[in-house]
């Protein structure tokens, strides 16, 4: 096997694969038409439905490369989700009852996704401050979270009515829906900030290697608690996107599991999961690779379930393929057969 | 209290004791707390549904505390209870299988998927929260190919399974599932206090490299670890079945987040290489008091079993990393 293979390699030959089978055994998969000045057809669907885990899996991305995990990006979207639901309709008895905003999208979009950078600080005090493991200093808000969100809510679904803030998550531009532009330009920002500024060396410092990135001097408590909150605010664009394109917040259901397809994203897309090496391009393949794959399983008319187990089984795949361990006994088998 | 006996086998010293101390204190606390607070909670009936209610994801935080012992992390629980659980109950209403039958074949399906996570965790060192994720989806998956609906259990050996209880004063009516629990929970502490197995996983969680130094056999341990907690689970499933009188392929979810609770409140850290199976029980208890409490307050509403529950787990593990930066310094002079 060579050695300088990109490490979202293997994300980007099982998406040419699924996309192989497709053009042979799914009749008009890749067709596109033009309709009312919109795109329609399946992958400009799965590059929509791929968006908001798309947009977790980039802050995923970064939280994993400096050796953590955020498991409370559901929850959060769920927070973003309702607090935004919360400010367009101003159901009495909650705390959203006294704050107009007199229905400015732009408001209404910040004020949320500083909501959620709040959950995001508050995850990322734990782990730099507190020292907790990211796995529970997480679990904490991905059990409260969607109780406090809930608490916003009354327990309700809160639905609503406002075209403008609708259009984040139904409308298009240049003929492309918009949840496609803001993982594009979500994408972008990463690139820039990880690429253009010195945050992605220092990341992959903390990550590699904290106590010597400290010596290197690099703050990675205060690299620890932007990435917690990068991660987050991710989290909170999704969750509008998911509110504004059913126009509901749901606290319950709005992003259940997402954490879980993040965290395969990334892992699939070649980020060592040991910290260190990432590769945002790679998660975002990884998003993409996991939506191809649940559309075509849709389209196929499989049972929506079966989803889950090929997810599994996919992810092992991948996994085993990254490690070096199996490579050196898969070798090793193969050396054996030959002899 | 036979577990607080083994407990006391092995001569811990305060420190060490002192988180478990101080779940102790905070669960008895709070059940007197919720009995002065609310009438007709001192009962013997209350307490007996406490473990009534929560005996399924205890069997399963039994389970997960041993791998979290080992430093792991086992997300599939939850599923795995969900899947066990339809099928059982598919097993004794489609395939007409005796009950204690179709309720075993689910303990070696949980063991069969804990070998696997073992093996990838152990022998190709994947991240155990990654493999035990794609464990999750796999059975939660399976769970639904069997049946997307719930399906309810009629049989006569089964009925007389749910109908066994031990009649206690004050209308408290023990269960199977409460009994089996509570066994489980003296086996796990012996496993994991008296064996050789369980003294190795003390020793793997706490430092895996001297442990194979010390020549334990490290990755044997691990995947043995994965198939207790898959079996715990499997067997949880067999409980909600028996609870219930039915096997529902989504449930337990969320699950494991309660049995993670369970066990970090419970005193054990995540870090793996301490803790207890008797921490673990502390925690199921607690988790059931704060249920109940906010079950008979009435007007506060479910989400709030949530809330409470996650500042919880805040202060606990905050008091936990007190009380190991106590400790460093102690060292460190």
């Amino acid at each position: 096997m060579k050695k300088n293979l990109p490490s979202w390699f293997w994300a980007v030959a099982m998406l040419v694969l699924l996309l192989g089978f497709n053009l042979f055994f799914t009749p008009g998969f890749f067709g596109l038409h033009v309709r009312d000045g919109r795109i329609y057809g399946s992958l400009v669907d799965v590059l929509n439905r791929a968006a908001p885990v798309a947009l977790l899996s980039l802050g995923m991305t970064l939280v994993i490369a400096a050796r953590g995990v955020d498991l409370s990006v559901g929850a959060i979207m769920a927070v973003a989700g309702t607090v935004a639901a919360c400010l367009i309709t101003r159901p009495k008895d909650t705390p959203f009852a006294g704050i107009d905003l007199h229905g400015s999208v732009l408001g209404i979009v910040l004020f949320s996704l500083a909501v959620a950078a709040v959950c995001g600080l508050f995850n990322g005090m734990l782990v730099s401050f507190f020292e907790l493991q990211p796995i529970v200093a997480t679990l904490l808000l991905m059990v409260a979270g969607r109780g406090i969100a809930q608490l916003f809510s009354g327990g309700q679904i809160v639905t609503f009515e406002n075209p403008a803030f609708a259009n984040l998550g139904k409308g298009a531009l240049l003929g492309l829906p918009i949840p496609i532009w803001i993982a594009a330009s979500g994408f972008g920002f990463f690139t820039l900030l990880c690429r253009g500024t010195a945050l992605g060396l220092f990341v992959e410092a903390t990550g590699s290697n904290p106590t010597a990135a400290r010596y290197a001097g690099v703050n990675a408590g205060r690299i620890l608690l932007t990435v917690y909150v990068l991660s987050a605010v991710c989290a909170g664009v999704a969750g509008l996107i998911g509110t504004a394109d059913i126009q509901a917040a749901d606290a319950n259901q709005a992003g259940l599991y997402l954490e879980l397809d993040a965290i395969l994203a990334v892992a699939v897309g070649g980020t060592s999961l040991m910290g260190g090496r990432f590769s945002l391009i790679g998660s975002v393949i990884g998003a993409l690779l996991m939506q191809t794959l649940t559309t075509t399983i849709l389209t196929r008319g499989i049972s929506t379930e079966v989803t889950l187990v090929v997810k599994a089984a996919i992810v092992v795949a991948v996994c085993l393929l990254q490690s070096p361990i199996f490579r050196q006994w898969s070798r090793g088998m193969f050396v054996r057969a030959r002899a | 209290m036979v577990a607080w006996n083994v407990c006391e086998g092995t001569r811990m010293n305060l420190r060490e004791r002192l988180p478990i101390l101080i779940t102790a204190t905070a669960a008895i606390a709070l059940f007197v707390a919720a009995g002065l607070h609310f009438d007709h909670f001192f009962s013997l009936r209350v307490f007996v549904s406490l473990f009534g209610d929560k005996a399924f994801m205890g069997v399963a935080a039994v389970g997960l505390t041993f791998v979290i012992l080992t430093g792991g992390i086992d997300l599939s629980v939850g599923s795995l209870v969900g899947c066990s659980s339809i099928m059982a109950a598919s097993l004794i209403q489609n395939g007409h299988f005796h009950p204690l039958v179709a309720l075993s074949l689910p303990l070696l399906f949980g063991l069969f998927v804990g070998w696997v996570q073992g093996i990838l965790v152990a022998k190709f060192q994947l991240p155990s929260f990654l493999v035990t994720l794609a464990g999750l989806f796999f059975c939660r998956g399976m769970g639904f190919r069997i049946s997307q609906e719930a399906i309810s259990i009629h049989h006569p050996y089964f009925d007389s399974l749910t109908e066994f209880a031990i009649h206690l004063p004050g209308h408290a009516n023990v269960n199977l599932p409460p009994i089996v629990f509570l066994i489980v929970v003296v086996i796990g502490a012996f496993v994991a206090k008296q064996t050789p197995f369980g003294r190795a996983i003390y020793a793997v969680g706490g430092n895996a490299a001297s442990a194979r130094l010390m020549g334990l056999p490290v990755q044997r341990t691990l995947v043995m670890a994965y198939m207790v907690s898959g079996f715990c689970a499997a067997l949880g499933g067999g409980l909600f079945a028996l609870y219930t009188s039915a096997g529902n392929a989504s449930a337990g979810t969320g699950l494991e987040l309660d049995a993670i609770a369970a066990v970090v409140i419970g005193g054990t850290l995540l870090s793996g290489g301490f803790g207890s199976v008797f921490g673990t029980l502390l925690g199921v208890c607690i988790l059931g008091i704060v249920n109940s409490a906010i079950t008979f307050q009435g007007t506060l509403s479910s989400w709030w079993t949530k809330i409470v529950i996650g500042v919880l787990l805040l202060a606990f593990m905050l008091v936990q990393k007190g009380i190991e930066r106590a400790a460093k310094r102690r060292v460190h002079g």
